[in-house]
């Protein structure tokens, strides 16, 4: 691809686990949250991040923006590297990239108005001084399709997508080329999940806009993504772009989760293929491949149990880490 | 054609707000039918009042401030719910009609081991003694696919993955045999995979045990693939009401319409790139404007605000819940004056 | 006490009947107001509370100098008259005007030594709670000593090095030995409000930790921060009043409430009402103030909906 805009290497956030008694004991096994991730982005695309609850695809979205810092690893946004950056820099650096939460009512400040939550960027980066402070307000209200009056409004006087499109604006309003959107629409109405995805959508096009959309609904990537990277338990089990992925899962997991997601149509014939067990905590990751003990492919054998696979390019632009990759379910 | 084990009409249910705000109409003359066996699917976003009528059928409501007003109607078996004393309600409640919430980890008592809330229920109804119930606890963790259920009848909730804190949920739901399940959202709090589980768990379950199930929730697809029959409710109204296959091919209320044309789906063509790359993104269709208040509900009908079809007659003259034919008279019901003026469903913009 | 001040007095009263109706109107309107109204001790103590203020305030138009000695010999101890609404104390000094000219140190120094202490307490929590790590642990474990010590004790320790204690340095000092509490309770609160997304938001928008802790995370700390101070100036009148009790608090002949009852103490037997009416000065003040901040704790908390 052309020069990624934003391109990870190798990233790895563990988490100390707990301790025994009053913290005096021998500290418990470590969560591997974030073991090793990389990806790309080209300038103006969407990779979807998806998995379930655990597999650690919000810290990676957090650990990019340095929210969270990361044990390992290197991130480039346009060519600067994030993580070698220091404190007085990475403050500029904030105003490229941004993020956009999945709570849209714990992102928002209840003490201030929608007026000085917008307010605030643009002051501290010194974008506008003065009178032209509530220009720009109106003019990012405008553009995530609220009305200018809203301005004077506090959070709980807004309704949920209100709020995220508050939130929205705000990460737009220090002008960034990237941004992580962290499950933005999981906690939204049906009715409202679709206006907020055209107008993140419209955005992009206008802006011409990077974005890391983190999600674990597959269905709502689909729409929005160019590429899609799967991850379980801290590591990417496959990778492709959009079309490919959807079309022809290589990694069983993709597949099962594809087959999981209930359609909205009675009449369609779904071979529904069923994980069993539960999710497995990321203290105490399985050896081997990470997925096998819930496995459903057919020649799973002792190499799964005993040799973790690397994520390999298994047609071009489609990666997956499997051993059997070539021979899907 | 068989009696309905549960019957629904003319349900209110209002919410007395603070400070003059007014009367919440949470429920606002919701009337429905039940059949043994038979699942129905009970549908609609946040604020449309499917919680509130689930609650409102086991008498849940905290009664200041909320209260079911005098002319609702529910009738089990032939019995009025809302006028049974309490003695005969708590044993109609988790015996003859049990309910599971969305959150199974707050749900469960987090000082009682899963056994004991099982137990519970079938030490309250079936006067077992607790030996006994302990093992009828054991069977049902063994139905409801708990591994090593002998062990795991003495854990705690805090010890169980979101998956099987469900699965308790349902144990303990199922303990005394219901004939009606009322699950209110039972897998939205959980992962995809596990959704799938237990959906799967709760159809053979009631395959098995041969009972009805009220499946509320916000989610098409699961409806699409589990439901009979479903309900789609709106500002505290029914809207539309059909056979499940009738109501996805032939989606007649503009609700219903715009719902399902504003899921993404993922059985639809990827669409291509965006910016960079390729043509403009497809938009999804969505619904323009919001859910109304519960305190102010619209004049007329309470869609009309946000509808493509809508006319004057919309904004004055709420509509009533019409047969919209698809077979026997009441199959397929439709709230909208589209049914009487077809003509005026012009294609969108 | 001639007809003006009994006038003036009068439109003290007023002046706190129409505050409190005010707190009334404007608390009405929301829905925080609406808990606070909820308890019926509420609008008797800001009442209270708003006319002691008053009275403090305009002492010179509400009473008559409190220091003069106007007849030694004839009018001491006095009991509760026309002229002495309170009586007269054994210098024959109008025991009335004492307790006005004392709200004034009293109030005074229970206001600003809970400004130090709640200030200190919260600067301390905040820091504890949002760094943490190392610096909450040094913190809390000098915190853990501050509260193992009873703060009269350090106090007189103080009294001890100092000999008299200026009255400056008396306020700071009782407020040094009282934010103990406070900095644990917004230490709490604030572990708890940075883990939220807003604070993740604004941190991503470059904003400095100093920054993040005023702006967002203090302002929504705010609940225990007042009702610690609200609480907090009782506590501080009950031991400055215990201190002048004992002879160390404020100098003589200032009139704080702790010396006009240690003043009187001797003379109980002979004139109780010297005593008596400071104490009860004292059990009105604190009883309106922790009326008034438990009613502010229901108001604030933030698991009740909406502010």
């Amino acid at each position: 691809m052309t020069t990624p805009l934003v391109d990870v290497q190798g990233l790895v956030k563990h988490f100390p686990g707990e301790r025994g008694l009053f913290g005096l004991g021998a500290p418990r096994r470590v969560v591997r949250a974030v073991d090793g991730v990389s990806f790309a982005i080209a300038p103006g695309q969407t990779l979807g991040l998806v998995g379930e609850s655990g597999c650690g695809k919000s810290t990676v979205g957090r650990s990019i923006l340095r929210l969270i810092e990361p044990d390992a690893g290197r991130v480039t946004l346009d060519g600067t590297d994030v993580l070698a950056t220091g404190a007085r820099a990475l403050r500029a650096l904030r105003r490229r990239m941004q993020i956009v939460f999945q709570d849209p009512y714990g992102s928002l400040n209840p003490r201030m108005s929608v007026r000085q939550t917008l307010a605030e960027p643009v002051v501290l980066h010194r974008l506008a001084a003065g009178a032209d402070v509530p220009k720009r307000i109106a003019s990012l209200l405008g553009e995530v399709g609220l009305d200018p009056a809203f301005a004077d409004a506090y959070p709980h006087q807004l309704s949920g997508g209100q709020r995220q499109r508050v939130g929205i604006a705000r990460a737009l309003s220090v002008e960034p080329q990237f941004l992580v959107l962290d499950e933005p629409v999981s906690a939204l109405d049906v009715s409202v999940q679709a206006q907020v995805l055209n107008l993140l959508a419209e955005l992009q096009r206008k802006r011409r806009l990077t974005y890391l959309f983190i999600a674990h609904d597959l269905a709502v990537v689909k729409h929005i993504a160019d590429h899609v990277a799967v991850m379980y338990l801290g590591r990417i089990v496959e990778q492709a772009p959009v079309s490919g992925l959807y079309a022809g899962p290589r990694h069983p997991y993709t597949r099962s989760l594809l087959s999981a997601i209930p359609v909205p149509d009675p009449t369609a014939q779904r071979l529904r293929i069923a994980l069993t067990g539960d999710v497995p905590s990321p203290a105490a990751p399985p050896p081997g491949c990470p997925f096998h003990p819930r496995c459903p492919h057919p020649k799973k054998n002792d190499r799964c149990r005993t040799e973790r696979p690397s994520l390999r390019e298994v047609t071009p632009g489609q990666l997956a880490a499997c051993h059997f990759a070539e021979d899907p379910m | 054609m068989t009696e309905p084990l549960l019957r629904v009409r003319d349900l209110k249910t209002y919410f007395v707000t603070e400070h003059g705000r007014g009367t919440a109409r949470a429920v606002d003359g919701v009337s429905f039918d039940l059949y043994p066996g038979e699942t129905l699917g009970l549908v609609g976003e946040s604020g449309c009042g499917k919680t509130v009528t689930s609650l409102s059928i086991l008498r849940l409501i905290p009664e200041p401030p909320g209260h079911i007003r005098p002319g609702s109607f529910i009738e089990f078996e032939g019995r009025n719910l809302l006028t049974l004393a309490s003695r005969e309600l708590r044993a109609i409640r988790g015996n003859q009609i049990a309910m599971i919430f969305q959150e199974p980890m707050t749900s469960l008592n987090p000082v009682f081991t899963v056994g004991d809330q099982i137990a519970e229920a079938a030490i309250v109804h079936q006067g077992l003694s607790r030996r006994e119930a302990r093992a009828r606890a054991i069977e049902m963790l063994q139905l409801v696919g708990i591994p090593d259920p002998a062990e795991g009848v003495d854990r705690y909730p805090h010890q169980l993955s979101g998956g099987m804190c469900q699965r308790v949920m349902i144990a303990m739901a199922l303990v005394c045999h219901p004939k009606l399940l009322i699950a209110d959202e039972p897998t939205t709090a959980l992962d995809v995979t596990i959704q799938a589980q237990i959906l799967e768990l709760l159809a053979r379950l009631q395959a098995e045990l041969g009972m009805a199930v009220m499946l509320i929730t916000h989610d098409l697809g699961i409806v699409a693939g589990t439901a009979d029959r479903v309900v789609v409710m709106y500002a505290g109204e029914v809207v539309e009401q059909a056979p499940t296959t009738d109501l996805f091919a032939r989606p007649l209320h503009p609700y219903t319409e715009g719902l399902l044309a504003s899921v993404p789906r993922i059985d639809a063509p990827a669409a291509g790139g965006s910016g960079g790359s390729g043509g403009p993104r497809g938009r999804l269709h969505s619904i323009s404007g919001q859910v109304p208040a519960a305190t102010a509900w619209p004049a007329g009908c309470r869609f009309h605000p946000r509808c493509p079809y809508a006319w004057g007659r919309c904004a004055t003259e709420p509509p009533p819940l019409l047969d919209a034919g698809g077979g026997a008279p009441g199959t397929h019901t439709v709230r909208c004056w589209l049914v009487t003026e077809p003509g005026r469903r012009t294609a969108r913009p | 006490m001639n007809l003006g001040k009994w006038l003036a007095l009068a439109a003290a009263g007023a002046v706190a009947l129409l505050a409190a109706a005010a707190v009334r109107r404007r608390a009405a309107a929301s829905a925080a107001g609406r808990r606070f109204l909820a308890h019926p001790t509420a609008t008797p103590g800001v009442f209270i509370l708003a006319f002691f203020v008053t009275i403090a305030l305009a002492a010179p138009f509400v009473a008559l100098d409190p220091n003069s000695m106007p007849g030694i010999v004839d009018l001491r101890d006095r009991p509760p008259s026309v002229l002495h609404p309170l009586g007269t104390d054994v210098y024959s000094r109008d025991v009335w005007s004492r307790i006005v000219y004392g709200a004034r140190i009293s109030l005074g120094i229970g206001a600003l030594a809970t400004l130090v202490a709640v200030t200190v307490g919260a600067g301390v929590g905040a820091v504890a709670g949002y760094f943490r790590r190392w610096v909450d642990a040094a913190l809390m474990r000098l915190v853990d000593v501050g509260l193992s010590m009873p703060r009269i004790f350090l106090l007189l320790m103080a009294v001890a090095l100092w000999e008299r204690v200026p009255l400056a340095p008396l306020v700071l000092l009782i407020g040094l030995t009282g934010w103990f509490g406070t900095s644990r309770l917004v230490r709490a609160e604030v572990l708890s409000l940075r883990e939220r997304e807003f604070v993740a938001a604004a941190q991503a928008l470059g904003a400095g930790p100093a920054r993040v802790i005023f702006r967002h995370v203090l302002p929504n700390a705010a609940a225990p921060i007042i009702v610690s101070a609200a609480l907090g100036i009782g506590n501080v009148m009950l031991l400055e009043a215990g201190l002048s009790f004992l002879g160390i608090g404020v100098p003589s002949p200032a009139p704080s409430w702790g010396s006009l009852i240690y003043d009187g103490w001797q003379h109980m037997a002979a004139a109780p009402w010297t005593s008596t009416f400071p104490g009860l000065a004292i059990a009105l003040v604190v009883m309106a103030l922790n009326a008034v901040g438990d009613a502010l704790r229901d108001a604030l908390d933030p698991r009740q909906e909406g502010p």
